[in-house]
């Protein structure tokens, strides 16, 4: 049926694109990735080859290791109550109401605004003498939360350098984030919704399922691949995540809400150790085809399947 | 070990898949790779990053000259403004090209600094702070131009203090031009609640533990410290340093004469750490300027901050020197200033390097300095600016300055390496939170062996 | 409307709670933007504005404008192409794929969780070599490239839901790759389009770090002009503030003019066919 020059089409067509990303994807992180085998670690170019040094400078520090709990925590965390939030309210911005464009744009306008406006912001929001605790104070509340000045980690488990746990200050952190992104996710799942055939739903009720039955059965597997790009999404938003955190709290009390992106940062910028901030960025990626290949792979399997 | 062997493997797949992927994407990629309009307006848009420029000709004449700053805010571009005006009634064929980024204490600016110079596209001239990030930095790195010409054509070697010149030169050569001063070992405190209590501005540790005693009895915070961003908590450490060591013992930190094991760097961190026991709850909630509004409210007595405090006082919080604030020098250091200086230096390969001299030559004047720092809210380099330019405070410190021993920061990059720095900023936050007074010195110590030579 | 009945008070009760509550926020920026510099502490950050302070945004306002035509120059050109590439993409790789497309599209993904900040040298360097150093359509094509991962895998996974049945209807009546690409996927796919355009110009508008890399002063996009409202140590938070609001008005413009258009399927009849 398909004729040999027609085959050829669709890959001509992406061509240009995986060019592209060839050229600024894996040509430059393959520099990155041979700079971080160099003792390129100040103002000076250098091209010497010194093997894992600054990968094994980096599993052993204190700060890399709390970074690295710090992302776990903080990815967890926000893709989970995001992607909810985001399914909730499309959810209801969806139920034919009155005022809908109003209340969708109530809820996206916090994506607007830049990360650093939002993070001093809710630096402000979440400041334990002056923000929200006032409030919660004249609830009757006699300790509120510390919110990102907060130190405890829980549980705390004694693993390499660091207590591995929950840092609290990262949920102050992922509560901002949430409140950036959950807008988008709004919008990914109202235009997933919105392309599900009424049909489908029509066929489900005359089948007399239940509105919440209908929801459960026919319409969330219909967003799969919807939550599959959101997930990809916000991962590589938390994964990356820099201004936020460099606004709102930095590298925090004893690296509780410190994040890769900004170890990266201080270090190749401020203390222009070039090949460890490089190692930070390879390392950053690997846990990346960690998470993000096996997920992929059975994604793919299960659309086949 | 088999761990590292797995990760072995797994990095050098990525890197071998993604090296021949960009093999073989960069043969092809010549025209596919910009899929976009980019192709229609080509070169003339790079118009200041092209090479067209008039050659770097011997004798400043017509062309461009970039500017790489981080003055953005308010007082500080006015400066700058008022800088490049002046510039240009002496150079109207000369096109000024304010490149100012900002960012805290320079943060952005120095990463966006360090990528052009690091891929070839360096500015003409930019600011840097004198001491170890230039000497150990662009100096050591072989990346800026010696000024000995400029400093002898334009008589400066008795224009700025010994120690100043000392700052910006290595092996005997200048290497960059000073603008302006700041000092970073400054006690502002709330008047009124010092004159309320009948209290006298400390000016020695123990009378500093008096005060602060006093006034914890009293209910008032004595310390305001906001260190959200952990340099703050440095400047205040290298104050106790410097109180401690003395000027000259401070100096050999960062020379390698004097090790961090040394028990008065210990004495040091025990005071440092008893002052933490004054300061407010929220402090890792607040930056220096949400602790300089504790004092300035007086829900805080005494802040340690750099003289920047001063211009934050006055022009945004509109409060007056000496009578709603009053400063002193840090506990100890009654003779001593901890210098900050902005000055600027000339990259290898400046597309416009006769420009810049002439820039600089601006920059190294009193007219210049008279300019700049007024508005600033900083003091002149040069010893003999005009001091009726400026107010009170500024009066006061161009009289100290005069005869102070001159301490380099560390905590702004000027007495150690910026690794250094990063990795003392990394001890101080640990610290600040767990008070290990020897965890702390050990990181110190070794952050001084593998940054200081 | 005979699928539902109308919703419920409880349920505008719950809309206009979490509203008010995602306005918090929203109304600290708002007073603050309002307020003179002296009134900008942390101990009255709730309080209204004891007078309507304008300051902030002349201040704001007089150092974003000459930046703003460079953002509507970058982020329209740069959030067209890389929502027709993607588009494209996405249709090729749910709907026609080859042997190894879907590494294709594995390794394409791969190229959102670079950390752009360890990249920039050899970016640099390389837009110079290409001639498009300091300019905006050097920044156009960075964006698209660094948008295209996004942008594919977004529509791939908005087409994939797409039945097949109604591409091989539409190859019986004779259309071809493109065709069935204009008559079908693009029809279908506006409430997409709405959510990447809403998602790239925002990022575009928003980005910062290659901005200020890449572009010098004359060339630069508004964001770097909204950092440089503050100082190197002092920052003044009502003129910050009032910038954020002003440099978000065309994100916000762009919002509520797309979001008329998340439409329900336009082609629901069809699909029985």
């Amino acid at each position: 049926m398909m004729h040999r020059s027609e085959k050829a089409i669709p890959v001509l067509m992406i061509l240009p694109s995986l060019a592209a990303i060839a050229i600024f994807v894996y040509g430059f992180i393959s520099w990155t990735g041979y700079v971080s085998f160099t003792d390129w670690n100040t103002l000076v170019r250098s091209s010497h080859f010194v093997g894992f040094a600054n990968y094994r400078f980096l599993f052993q520090d204190f700060r890399f290791q709390s970074d690295l709990r710090n992302t776990l925590a903080f990815t967890v965390l926000f893709i989970g109550l995001t992607m909810l939030c985001g399914l909730f309210l499309a959810k209801m911005v969806d139920s034919k109401i009155k005022g809908e464009a109003f209340f969708r744009n109530v809820f996206i306008f916090p994506m607007a605004l830049s990360f650093i406006v939002t993070g001093v912001v809710w630096q402000w929001v979440l400041n334990p003498t002056t923000g929200v605790n006032l409030a919660l104070k004249s609830l009757g509340i006699s300790h509120p939360p510390k919110w990102y000045t907060s130190i405890s980690i829980v549980p705390k488990l004694h693993l390499g350098a660091i207590d591995f746990g929950l840092p609290v200050a990262v949920i102050a952190v992922v509560l901002a984030a949430v409140w950036q992104m959950s807008g988008f996710a709004m919008a990914m799942y109202l235009a997933g919704l919105r392309s599900i055939p009424d049909d489908l739903r029509e066929a489900a009720r005359i089948d007399g399922a239940a509105e919440k039955q209908i929801f459960r059965k026919v319409i969330l597997p219909q967003l799969k691949p919807i939550s599959m790009s959101l997930i990809i999404i916000l991962a590589h938003i938390s994964l990356k995540i820099f201004d936020l955190i460099y606004a709102m709290t930095g590298p925090g009390a004893m690296f509780v809400t410190d994040v890769p992106g900004v170890y990266m940062f201080e270090t190749t910028f401020r203390g222009n150790h070039y090949a460890q901030g490089s190692g930070i960025a390879m390392i950053m990626l690997l846990l990346v085809s960690l998470l993000i290949v096996p997920y992929l792979i059975s994604s793919f399997r299960k659309e086949r399947g | 070990m088999e761990l590292k062997r797995k990760w072995g493997l797994m990095i050098s797949a990525v890197a071998i898949v993604s090296l021949m992927l960009s093999a073989c994407g960069g043969s092809k990629s010549g025209s596919d790779a910009s899929p976009s309009p980019s192709d229609s307006p080509k070169p003339s848009a790079s118009a200041s990053a092209s090479a067209s420029e008039s050659a770097p000709a011997s004798q400043a004449s017509g062309g461009q000259v970039e500017i790489f700053s981080w003055w953005t805010g308010a007082g500080e571009e006015a400066g700058l403004k008022g800088l490049i005006s002046l510039f240009s009634s002496k150079h109207q064929d000369i096109e000024v090209i304010n490149a100012a980024v900002a960012g805290g204490a320079g943060t952005n600016a120095k990463a966006v600094l360090a990528s052009r110079m690091q891929g070839g596209d360096p500015p003409d001239a930019f600011q840097v702070h004198g001491g170890a990030e230039l000497n150990t930095g662009w100096v050591a790195a072989d990346k800026v131009i010696a000024l000995d010409d400029l400093y002898a054509s334009e008589g400066w070697a008795d224009k700025f203090p010994k120690d100043l010149i000392d700052l910006v030169s290595k092996d005997g050569k200048p290497y960059s031009v000073p603008v302006n001063i700041h000092r970073g070992n400054v006690v502002f405190y709330n008047k009124k609640i010092f004159d309320d209590n009948g209290l006298k501005a400390p000016t020695t540790f123990d009378e500093f533990f008096k005060v602060a005693d006093a006034l914890k009895a009293k209910g008032i915070t004595p310390l305001a410290l906001g260190d959200k961003e952990p340099w703050t908590a440095t400047m205040v450490l290298e104050n106790v340093l410097l109180g401690v060591l003395g000027a000259d013992d401070y100096k050999k930190l960062w020379t390698n004469e004097l090790s961090f094991d040394d028990a008065k760097v210990k004495q040091s961190l025990e005071t440092f750490k008893k002052m933490l026991t004054y300061i407010n709850d929220d402090h890792a909630a607040r930056n220096w300027q949400d602790a300089a509004q504790l004092v300035a409210k007086g829900d805080a007595a005494m802040n340690i901050m750099g003289d920047w405090a001063k211009g934050y006082f006055t022009t945004d919080l509109k409060l007056e020197a000496n009578k709603d604030f009053g400063w002193v020098p840090t506990p100890n250091t009654a003779g001593s200033f901890m210098v900050i200086t902005d000055t600027f230096a000339i990259p290898k390969g400046a597309k416009n390097e006769a420009n810049a001299k002439e820039w600089l030559k601006v920059l190294g004047s009193v007219e210049g300095q008279d300019v700049f720092n007024p508005l600033k809210g900083s003091i002149p380099a040069r010893i003999d600016a005009d001091k009726s330019k400026y107010d009170v405070y500024g009066q006061s410190t161009i009289e100290d300055f005069k005869t102070a021993k001159l301490a380099p920061s560390m905590a702004h990059g000027s007495a150690a390496p910026e690794g250094f720095t990063t990795q003392a900023n990394q001890a101080v936050n640990i610290f600040v939170t767990n008070g290990d007074v020897d965890q702390a010195l050990k990181a110190l110590k070794a952050a001084q062996a593998s940054s200081i030579q | 409307m005979h699928r539902q009945t109308a919703p419920s008070y409880s349920l505008y009760l719950l809309l206009v709670v979490l509203a008010a509550l995602f306005l918090v926020p929203v109304y600290i920026i708002l007073v603050t933007s309002f307020k003179g510099a002296s009134e900008v502490t942390l101990d009255r950050m709730w309080h209204l504005p004891a007078s309507l302070d304008l300051s902030g945004y002349r201040a704001a306002y007089a150092k974003l404008l000459p930046n703003l035509r460079n953002s509507f120059w970058l982020a329209i050109p740069a959030t067209a192409l890389s929502a027709l590439l993607g588009s494209m993409n996405g249709y090729v790789l749910s709907k026609w794929s080859f042997r190894g497309s879907n590494v294709m599209f594995a390794l394409m993904l791969f190229g959102m969780f670079i950390p752009y900040q360890s990249v920039l040298i050899p970016l640099i360097q390389f837009m110079q070599q290409i001639k498009l150093y300091n300019s905006i359509p050097g920044l156009v094509l960075v964006h698209v490239v660094y948008g295209l991962p996004i942008c594919t895998l977004m529509f791939r996974n908005f087409y994939v839901g797409i039945p097949t049945e109604m591409l091989e209807a539409a190859r019986i009546d004779g259309a071809g790759f493109f065709g069935i690409f204009r008559r079908i996927m693009l029809p279908l796919s506006v409430s997409g389009f709405v959510v990447v355009c809403i998602w790239q110009f925002t990022s575009v508008w928003n980005e910062f770090l290659f901005a200020v890399t890449l572009t010098t002063q004359k060339q630069q996009p508004i964001m770097v002009a909204l950092q440089n409202l503050s100082g190197s140590q002092i920052v003044q938070w009502n003129v910050q503030m009032a910038g954020a609001l002003l440099a978000a008005l065309p994100t916000l413009a762009v919002y509520v003019f797309l979001s008329r258009y998340f439409v329900r399927g336009l082609l629901a009849g069809s699909i029985k066919g």
